[in-house]
């Protein structure tokens, strides 16, 4: 029997849910104290853009977006999987798909910064 | 003294002889039960007193052998495990889900004994050593490394919880890739390659989706889903290792 080549994507998704667990609550926080218009200085646009502008947050930035996108993308060929849709590998090429579309996006938009 | 205490429980049992029956069909029993009885008892109370044709295994009787498993009430049980004062006076037995029925309550187990057999579930030692050497000595940690997993009684309970394996036949399944975890993990094995070509296949640890219902019916807490999600990443960084790092294996 060959051995299989899931580790990949089972690597990322594997990462991807433990920073997505410690992250996702923090940025939810953030988001909320958004949207409820608290904006201590360190939320301003300058000082998030600064962040981001230096390499090293992009690369924080870009494996925070890279794990995210591909634990969803794994998470949601199992889902769909287990809804009883047996088109495995389409689900996959699409899942994938759309999150390596993601990757390069977020490299993109991350180099124009 | 108190008096030992009498229900009188509707025991729904699956029949089915292939000799005579197209189909499976359901067959009610009214048992007297005693509060402290298992459903095993009661079947074989029906065994004993009202219909000798009906079928299923079972042996120690004390959650040891592991050849009772069925579902009551659609969960899978050990058949000596499962106390009739914690069920309603209505019970349902049927065999183990996702194997095929040989007759009433005994399924066919060959599946399974196959899987079993392919992880090479013994001590595959690193060197032979010749017996003057002395035993092979294990400290209490290295030890607590793999106890649990050798508590598995093979009843296939985890099997029958499984709905991966109920999708997808060809899967290997918690009780075969714990077990080959189990000797993995034991300090005196040196045969994890030779299991890794069956575990690390697509049809081995890879098609668990982590459900863990294995775990919840597993009626000696061996927790195989915990075993398979270890056996992932050890499989995992096995991956990595063999693709980017060649000079680093073998």
């Amino acid at each position: 029997m060959a051995k299989s080549n899931k580790p990949i994507f089972w690597g990322l998704f594997a990462a991807g849910g433990t920073v997505t667990a410690f992250v996702t609550p923090a940025l939810v926080l953030v988001t909320l104290f958004a949207a409820m218009r608290f904006s201590p200085d360190l939320f301003t646009y300058q000082y998030l853009h600064a962040f981001a502008a230096n390499w090293l947050g992009k690369l924080v930035i870009f494996g925070i977006i890279l794990l995210s996108l591909w634990h969803a993308a794994h998470r949601l060929r199992v889902t769909v999987h287990d809804f009883g849709v047996r088109a495995d590998t389409l689900v996959a090429y699409v899942v994938y798909g759309l999150a390596g579309l993601g990757t390069l996006l977020t490299i993109i938009y991350l180099l124009r910064i | 003294m108190s008096e030992l205490q009498k229900r009188q429980i509707q025991l729904e049992v699956l029949r089915y002889n292939p000799e005579t029956d197209t189909a499976p069909r359901y067959q009610t029993y009214s048992v007297p039960c005693l509060d402290e009885w298992v459903v095993l008892d009661a079947l074989n109370y029906v065994k004993d007193h009202l219909d000798p044709t009906l079928s299923y295994r079972w042996s120690c009787h004390m959650a040891v052998c592991g050849s009772c498993g069925m579902m009551v009430n659609g969960e899978p049980k050990l058949a000596c495990k499962a106390f009739i004062h914690e069920y309603a006076d209505q019970i349902k037995v049927e065999p183990m889900a996702n194997f095929p029925i040989e007759r009433d309550l005994v399924t066919s187990v060959e599946d399974f004994i196959t899987k079993l057999a392919s992880v090479k579930p013994y001590l595959i030692p690193k060197e032979d050593k010749p017996i003057s050497a002395g035993e092979f000595k294990q400290t209490p940690a290295e030890l607590k490394k793999f106890k649990q997993y050798t508590l598995c009684i093979n009843c296939m309970l985890c099997y029958a919880a499984c709905p991966q394996y109920g999708l997808v036949p060809e899967f290997l399944g918690p009780a075969a890739i714990s077990m080959a975890h189990r000797y993995n993990q034991d300090s005196r094995d040196g045969g994890r390659d030779q299991r890794q070509e069956v575990v690390a296949s697509n049809e081995g640890v890879w098609e668990c989706s982590f459900v863990g219902a294995c775990s919840e019916v597993c009626p000696k807490h061996v927790d195989p889903a915990g075993a398979l999600q270890q056996v992932k990443v050890a499989s995992t960084i096995d991956w990595y290792k063999e693709h980017l790092m060649p000079w680093v294996t073998k």
